[in-house]
């Protein structure tokens, strides 16, 4: 599909800037700007898909939904509406209170918050950029298997009610969906505002990150790689983990760090382990949920989600 | 009228009251420009998604910031 600009790139940066061919800055720079247009062009698309449809559905009409269902096809649903509802770590509280409002039970929306987090559009669109479909699906499936099996853990668990610390009144009866009508221009326009305030908000980040994987494609040796990053040692699958807590905010800077260590052999299920962490484990998150959480138990849904990853992690780098 | 932004203060939310004072005042005559930063009080309105606006009790929109002309057409709407 690049073909075109795999060519044109290289004819840009080996015969107008007359770089030498096949030397390490060659190389590294004709990466760079191979993979920067190649990222931004698909990832302008991708997210302008992905928002159009989620103005389809909103957490609203999720509440509403979800209310009522019981506890184990909830989670599933609750899991599977974290893909396509628009979601913001700002909005974190408020979809909290308001699906305990509903009654919903508290593992169903820690499904949800698994979920939605992990399969933002960012995340996704890096993903498919760089890894192709079946990356992508295995990420997404896996991650809806940890936010359906996490998720119903904690609602197994007893009394965890008591860790929230603001009270909220039912509300009686059925909930009212909110209907805000939109014409499917409005929503190609909001979509299109939406993809630009998110490519404003990355591009720097993608560039950093293609920048430095760029330098690694070039100068760093393989070998060394593997001895640090990849390599079959039983640490580093906890240890990426542990890695990609901070870095929320960057995620798309680090997926093209994390293509250019696989490239040169970091392990796939590593990898994957990595990603999911930068995206669920996200330490931001974890200080807005504490104003209405108890330390406790936002520590409880780290660790069982940090724990779903490491053994996604582990299974991949032992069937992959 | 009253116009009300609901928000737990996210720099959408801060953007959304710029806009919804700037229509206000496009639009001319008294109106009263209320950020509700409260969650049980935003909680109350059926809102999940922040910034909402809110223009004399009725939810217009929520999750995203508008444009000045948008929450216009909002309040011309409503007369």
């Amino acid at each position: 599909m690049f073909d075109w600009w795999q060519e044109l790139s290289g004819f840009f940066v080996f015969e107008l800037f007359g770089v030498q061919k096949e030397s390490a800055m060659g190389e590294a720079l004709h990466f760079f700007l191979y993979d920067t247009i190649k990222i931004f062009i698909l990832l302008i698309a991708i997210i302008f898909m992905v928002s159009f449809l989620r103005t389809y559905f909103n957490t609203e009409k999720v509440r509403v939904y979800l209310q009522g269902k019981s506890e184990f096809s909830g989670n599933i649903l609750a899991a599977f509406f974290g893909i396509i509802t628009p979601f913001c770590t700002c909005s974190a509280i408020p979809l909290f209170l308001g699906f305990m409002q509903a009654r919903i039970p508290v593992g169903i929306t820690f499904s949800f918050l698994i979920s939605a987090p992990l399969n933002n559009e960012i995340a996704i669109a890096m993903l498919f950029t760089l890894f192709g479909v079946k990356i992508t699906a295995l990420y997404i499936g896996l991650g809806l298997f940890i936010a359906i099996v996490g998720g119903y853990a904690m609602g197994k668990m007893k009394n965890l009610e008591q860790y929230i610390l603001i009270p909220v009144k039912p509300i009686e009866g059925e909930l009212e969906d909110v209907e805000i009508k939109l014409s499917i221009k409005q929503r190609a326009k909001d979509a299109m505002e939406y993809s630009k305030d998110i490519f404003v908000k990355i591009y720097l980040y993608v560039m950093a990150g293609v920048g430095i994987g760029a330098f690694i494609h070039g100068y760093v040796p393989s070998d060394f790689i593997a001895a640090y990053a990849g390599g079959d040692a039983w640490y580093t699958v906890p240890v990426a983990v542990a890695m990609g807590i901070p870095m929320y905010s960057n995620a798309a800077g680090v997926m093209p760090l994390v293509e250019v260590l696989t490239d040169k052999g970091m392990l796939l299920g590593t990898a994957l382990a990595f990603m999911m962490a930068v995206t669920a484990l996200s330490l931001p998150e974890a200080m807005i949920l504490k104003r209405i959480l108890h330390t406790k138990l936002i520590a409880i849904f780290f660790a069982i989600v940090g724990f779903g990853i490491v053994a996604v992690g582990y299974l991949f780098n032992a069937i992959l | 009228m009253k116009i009300e932004i609901l928000g737990t203060g996210c720099a959408k939310c801060k953007t959304l009251e710029a806009v919804a004072k700037e229509a206000a005042a496009k639009v001319g005559g008294f109106h009263q420009v209320v950020k509700v930063d409260d969650v049980v009080q935003i909680m109350g309105y059926g809102v999940m998604s922040t910034p909402a606006l809110v223009i004399d009790g009725v939810v217009k929109s929520s999750g995203k910031v508008l444009s000045v002309d948008e929450v216009v057409a909002f309040m011309n709407s409503k007369n």
